[in-house]
């Protein structure tokens, strides 16, 4: 009851000064409705790359690490020492015991999908153009089923490496640079000196320069011939897991299984994890700032109604309503405002949501990536409710110090 | 009749520092009764309002005691003081009255709903009652700005009254009625005070007012002269 007559009061202010509560309520649906906006437009930007990053790299990637020799080796003699350049050893990427480690991995709990190939570096030629690029010989059915690949080619098909033993897959972009097209042969040399000439079978297009114009995809087999590598030799194990933002824990669970180098993708794409974090950061402080100047806005409006209102505020003091029940009755109608105005906000970014989603960028990314993503609602709203909370606290403050003496002199 | 104190006023001593030191009441002390229609009259710029004020409980700035209901006012908190005003002290200003938004009977209601002792419906019934003493019961589901001063006027009193305070202070209450209208806020105060019990406290420029009451108080320049 006694809450209800200061509710009573509040909500007389507000109907009876519409004007004003609907123009502080714009204030908060602008300042709310961008806010929702460019974070969902980061948020999106941030899902695409990622998803961009799966399309080629494994949640979690096994190798050997490059050894760098030690500047300092005792000598035989021991009260010497030899000093020598450092240097990377070159010592073999080979993986021992691939299948056993696979096994193990592809046993835990967390990981969906594993898998085992070489990689290695490769020059291209045809004619008298030649590219550097790199290679990986795979069971391409398996990789493809780990990465979704079929959705990416644009011809041919990841099933044809398993039909032709001398086939290559090639990116659209390398097939451009090389004038190459289905059929076509392709000569790729390692830099073990093996030499192959290899037909291209299959074209992906990933929507990634460093895939599309310098990745091709070979048969383990014809992958170790071109290392001159026996039969079960392997340089690297790719691992899907269930969360990929958990691949860090992950990852370092894997590492009690082998010495072996566990790599989470947040390391090596740790480069674009900085851009995405940085548009995150800077999108993120410009909005903020658009929904503080809104919280001024609102406290702007409150504090020219206290202003008008302050005999009003006198009189209720007058007749026995004490500093908190002034307080309450403000804050009450700063958060009627907000709510409206957060409402109001939510529609306004749902709708810039809804006409840039449908905007076609065509290519790889095609829709615009921007997505209705409810937490981001659900922060936008209650961000919007706490910024005028702040807001309107400080006039609210100011009203129940209203001194009703001096006000009835006047 | 038995005289209960209801209010003791102490030495109040009431300084002013803007534009210069002025000191508007000078050891004021003096006693209202249970019951009693007091008066308080004197030139314009005596102290009366300020006087007013300072018993009202609103301005706290002042030297000397305020004893209410034989407890010791002076000091209290913010919110206790807010508290002995909703309950104990019913409040007629000198010019402003209501609050404009809301109807005559919301006005006349809000000290009652603020007090929270009965229901919603017996505060509007009581509301009523008290419009329809001071001859404004057609008026009750006006806007209160849409008043003339007069009504207005009644309406705050009606407004004092709701919650039955042991103390009215009244600010030249009939300052804007005609003879008729002042002759029924009269005879209401003399009616609370007599089978009620409430003491009145009205300042007045009116004659013949002031000598119809129990007793009158004289001001001049910040003391009691009679
Ligand atoms: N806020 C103030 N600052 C300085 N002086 C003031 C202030 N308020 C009142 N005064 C002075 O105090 C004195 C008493 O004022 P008060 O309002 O109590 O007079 P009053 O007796 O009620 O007069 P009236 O009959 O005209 O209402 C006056 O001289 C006035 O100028
Ligand atoms: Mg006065």
């Amino acid at each position: 009851m006694k809450k209800s007559v200061n509710i009573e009061i509040a909500y007389t202010h507000i109907i009876t000064r519409k004007t004003a509560t609907f123009i502080a309520a714009v204030g908060v649906a602008i300042g709310v409705g961008v806010y929702l906006f460019m974070n969902s437009l980061s948020s999106g930007f941030t899902k695409f790359s990622r998803d961009n990053t799966f399309v080629s790299n494994a949640h979690i990637k096994v190798y050997v690490k490059d050894k760098i020799s030690s500047t300092i080796i005792p000598h035989s003699s021991k009260t010497s020492y030899i000093i020598n350049n450092s240097q990377i050893l070159d010592l073999s990427k080979k993986l021992y015991n691939p299948d056993q480690l696979l096994q193990t991995i592809k046993n835990q709990p967390f990981v969906i999908n594993a898998l085992s190939l070489v990689e290695y570096s490769v020059n291209f030629r045809r004619g008298s153009s030649e590219l550097k690029g790199s290679a990986v010989g795979v069971d391409m059915n398996e990789y493809a089923k780990m990465f979704n690949t079929n959705k990416y080619m644009i011809a041919g098909s990841t099933n044809s490496l398993k039909e032709n033993l001398l086939g290559v897959i090639i990116g659209q972009g390398l097939a451009k640079k090389l004038s190459l097209q289905m059929g076509d042969n392709l000569t790729i040399s390692s830099n073990e000196g093996v030499i192959q000439v290899l037909k291209i079978v299959g074209i992906f297009r990933m929507g990634n320069p460093s895939m599309d114009e310098g990745r091709c995809f070979v048969n383990l087999s014809i992958g170790r011939q071109m290392l001159k590598t026996s039969a079960d030799y392997v340089t690297t194990l790719y691992v899907n897991t269930v969360d990929p933002d958990k691949a860090e824990d992950y990852a370092k669970m894997l590492i009690s299984y082998t010495d072996y180098e566990v790599e989470n993708w947040q390391i090596s794409s740790a480069e674009l994890l900085s851009a995405d974090k940085t548009r995150i950061i800077m999108m993120g402080s410009i909005s903020l700032t658009i929904l503080i100047v809104a919280a001024f806005g609102i406290y702007n409006i409150l504090s020219s109604t206290i202003n008008q209102k302050i005999n009003d505020i006198a009189i209720l003091k007058a007749i026995g309503f004490n500093g908190t029940d002034v307080i309450k009755i403000f804050m009450l109608e700063a958060l009627i405002m907000g709510v409206i105005g957060t409402a109001m906000g939510l529609l306004l970014g749902a709708g810039l949501i809804g006409i840039v989603s449908n905007i076609y960028m065509g290519g790889p990314v095609g829709y615009f990536p921007i997505y209705f993503e409810f937490p981001l609602f659900l922060k936008s709203f209650i961000l919007g409710i706490i910024i005028i909370l702040c807001a309107g606290y400080f006039p609210a403050k100011n009203a129940a110090n209203v001194d009703p003496v001096s006000i009835f002199r006047k | 009749m038995t005289k209960d104190p209801i209010l003791k006023a102490k030495n109040i001593v009431k300084y002013f520092y803007d534009p210069a030191t002025f000191k508007a009441l000078n050891e004021v002390s003096f006693v209202a009764y249970k019951g009693e229609f007091l008066t308080l009259m004197g030139k314009s710029g005596c102290g009366k309002s300020t006087l007013l004020y300072c018993i009202s409980t609103m301005d706290t700035k002042y030297e000397g005691e305020l004893v209410l209901n034989d407890k010791l006012v002076t000091g209290l908190s913010p919110n206790k003081m807010a508290q002995i005003r909703n309950e104990y002290i019913g409040f007629v200003f000198q010019f402003h009255y209501l609050l404009p938004e809301f109807t005559c009977l919301k006005n006349v209601m809000i000290p009652a709903l603020k007090l929270n002792k009965l229901s919603h419906q017996e505060i509007e019934e009581r509301a009523y009652q008290k419009l329809e003493i001071l001859g404004l019961k057609d008026q009750a589901h006006k806007q209160a700005n849409k008043l003339s001063g007069g009504q207005q006027q009644r309406v705050s009193i009606a407004r004092a009254l709701i919650n039955d305070p042991a103390i009215i202070l009244c600010d030249e209450p009939t300052g804007n009625l005609d003879s008729k209208n002042t002759q029924i806020v009269f005879d209401i105060f003399k009616q609370l005070a007599s089978e009620n019990g409430q003491t009145i406290i009205a300042v007045t420029h009116d004659n013949d007012f002031a000598k119809a009451s129990d007793r009158t108080i004289e001001m001049a320049d910040g003391k009691i002269i009679g």
